[in-house]
């Protein structure tokens, strides 16, 4: 058909459809990355961050499984049998070692489970207690920051969002508990409130916990949430006044989209960040406690607690301080570089 | 100095008394809240020694009356009463014992750190991405992350036992060695990455550049020119630093049996002695927030271009 000159009429051969190759160019050859996606990949990229992240699920799930696969308890005294004498054979028994009573199995041929890292002075299982006091540290550590964060947060926001006599009154607060000694005054409390707390718990259910533990975290809660609430309302101070939650309200945003949609998705990494790095913190001060001999409560195990009994019989057995040092010392190593890893993966702002 | 320095370090001043008054009054209350009271855990006590303990140390008045009566003690004369557990000392005179060995190690590990932290930081700086900068860099960041009573436990683990070359017992003069160790290694390096971000920044200065362009050799550049701004970060640690050693030097005493403040103050924990707990905490926070407030205040002296809020 030949098209007139000037004519409004559109030109049909326009309106032909699609080739394969016309819709080849339209395929998606990767799916869009969210900020999510796009942060985890930079994490995995990250090398020291991975390894740290494969240690920590390692020991971690370690941790929770291995108490039941193993046949011995945390608090089981091996020498000790009902209604027979106290064999203090299985006192102190190196790494690999047996005791009398089954050695004399073993000669029956049957089989025994080793003590791979031998018993402890009043005879339990050495390894079984570190991967108990390794479970009871780290999930002190995270209930302990998952606290610092609730708490935090709340007081934070409240602070950042009424702002003025509220804050005021709440930032100086923050500032007073900030110069206290953080340290001197956790042993205080931690000292006073294991005392206290002792007899209110007496036949509830929290009493399996341990007073100590719950003093623990009683501490962290009045203590450590400062930084945490100041990092938030600074957070939304500063959010709250940015150039894109003006454009958002100006094309007619209401608060909860702008809440859901900016503030939050903003502000979290920080916040996910900072708690990670509040876990590794948390176990220091759990093991530095048990060390001074305010941590959990006996038979319970933790990794400072075992390394603060090892000091008794240092010359003769020091590889059970050695065992709890180097997995404290691991579990705060890879927590701290993930942190770091986290951080630079997540939050790209920081890093200037 | 401006009228706006003076006015930030009177209100710096202020909130050091108040964080000290602070301590004070919760150290106080605690203290008085432990259920049963000081006396609890003696044998049992007919009633009337139980009065009479009570009005000798002054538990039988009003609790607010006894809180004035130690508030102006402790202001007026330093007195923290006697302790409860050792009979016939006051606890003044406990803590000043053991503050003579405390400060004496505590001293000795703070100049070691700073000595070897500035050195090895700068020593880094100059060297980027060399191969000494990376083992520098790897091995203070496994001394960061390592507890002090962690450390402390396997130098005593090496050293002592082990190799058999050095003392065990913390009370000797050879046997501080071990001691000053543990407590200088974390914030040795500390200070050694703190020095070393700090002095790749002067270091790209436009300064350095125009001593580089008059012939000035490497190491007065560092030494001579970029330590002197390098070192500002350096003074902000100070009072972490001393929080650092107060707090290490609890177990660190107490791992090699060091006869300081901080063996003192584990024991009088775990042999309850409130008026010891008491005494120690307020005593040690009081130097924690008073070498912060120095510290801060330094920071802003020293140097001009930091503006204050």
């Amino acid at each position: 058909m030949r098209k007139k000159l000037f004519s409004n009429h559109v030109n049909l051969d326009s309106f032909i459809p699609a080739t394969e190759a016309d819709k080849e160019y339209m395929v998606q050859m990767r799916p869009s990355s969210t900020f999510f996606k796009d942060g985890v990949k930079r994490l995995l990229k990250n090398k020291v961050a991975t390894i740290s992240l494969l240690i920590i699920i390692l020991t971690t799930l370690l941790s929770i499984f291995l108490p039941m696969l193993w046949p011995y308890a945390y608090d089981q005294q091996m020498g000790v049998q009902p209604g027979k004498m106290v064999d203090a054979s299985f006192n102190n028994l190196s790494p690999f070692e047996y005791g009398k009573t089954e050695l004399a199995r073993i000669a029956d041929g049957e089989r025994i489970f080793p003590h791979i890292f031998g018993t402890d002075s009043a005879g339990r299982d050495y390894f079984i207690r570190i991967v108990y006091g390794t479970r009871i540290s780290l999930a002190v550590g995270f209930f302990a920051s998952i606290i610092v964060l609730i708490i935090g947060m709340t007081i934070g926001s409240v602070a950042g969002y009424f702002g003025g006599k509220v804050d005021l009154i709440i930032m100086r607060i923050v500032d007073i508990i900030y110069s206290l000694p953080d340290m001197l005054m956790v042993i205080l409390l931690a000292s006073v409130l294991q005392i206290a707390l002792k007899g209110l718990l007496e036949g509830t259910v929290l009493e399996k916990i341990g007073s100590n533990i719950l003093s623990l975290f009683i501490v962290f809660a009045v203590l450590y949430w400062v930084s945490m609430s100041r990092l938030i309302r600074g957070q939304i101070l500063s959010l709250r006044e940015q150039e894109y939650i003006l454009a958002a309200r100006a094309s007619g945003a209401k608060g909860r989209w702008i809440i859901r949609k900016h503030l939050i998705p903003n502000s979290i990494s920080v916040v996910i960040i900072s708690t990670a790095l509040q876990i590794p913190n948390a176990i220091f001060t759990e093991s530095y406690l048990s060390f001074l001999g305010l941590g959990v409560n006996a038979p319970m195990p933790s990794l400072g607690s075992l390394a603060s009994d090892a000091l008794n019989g240092i010359t003769s057995y020091s590889y059970r301080l050695v065992i709890p040092a180097v997995v404290i010392s691991l579990i705060v190593l890879s927590l701290n570089l993930l942190g770091d890893g986290l951080r630079d993966a997540f939050d790209p702002k920081l890093n200037g | 100095m401006s009228s706006k320095t003076l006015l930030y370090i009177l209100k710096r001043i202020g909130l050091a008394i108040l964080t000290i008054w602070v301590v004070i009054t919760v150290t106080f209350f605690v203290m008085r809240a432990v259920p049963g009271g000081p006396f609890l855990s003696e044998k049992a006590i007919s009633e009337s020694a139980m009065k009479a303990l009570e009005a000798k140390y002054g538990l039988d008045k009003p609790l607010l009356v006894q809180y004035g009566t130690y508030l102006k003690d402790i202001v007026t004369r330093l007195d923290f009463g006697p302790s409860i557990k050792q009979r016939g000392r006051m606890v003044m005179d406990i803590i000043g014992d053991g503050m003579k060995t405390s400060v004496k190690l505590g001293l000795i590990a703070a100049f070691f750190a700073l000595t070897i932290g500035l050195v090895l930081g700068s020593i880094a700086a100059l060297r980027r991405n060399k191969i000494i900068d990376k083992s520098i860099m790897v091995v203070t960041t496994a001394f960061v992350s390592m507890p002090s009573f962690i450390m402390g436990s396997l130098l005593l683990v090496i050293f002592a036992i082990k190799l058999a070359v050095l003392p065990a017992n913390g009370s000797t003069t050879a046997g501080l060695i071990l001691p000053v160790t543990t407590l200088a290694l974390y914030p040795m390096a500390y200070i050694t990455r703190l020095t070393r971000s700090s002095m790749l920044d002067v270091l790209g200065q436009d300064y350095i550049r125009t001593a580089r362009a008059k012939g000035v050799s490497g190491p007065q550049i560092v030494f001579g020119h970029a330590l002197k701004n390098a070192i500002i970060p350096v003074i902000t640690y100070f009072g972490p630093m001393l929080a650092y050693i107060v707090t290490g030097s609890l177990v660190v005493e107490q791992i090699f049996a060091v006869p300081g403040i901080g063996r003192a103050f584990v024991n009088s924990i775990t042999g309850r002695d409130y008026t010891l707990i008491m005494g120690t905490t307020i005593v040690l926070a009081t130097l924690i927030v008073v070498m912060n407030l120095i510290s801060d205040i330094l920071y802003k002296v020293v140097d001009p271009r930091i503006t204050l809020e």
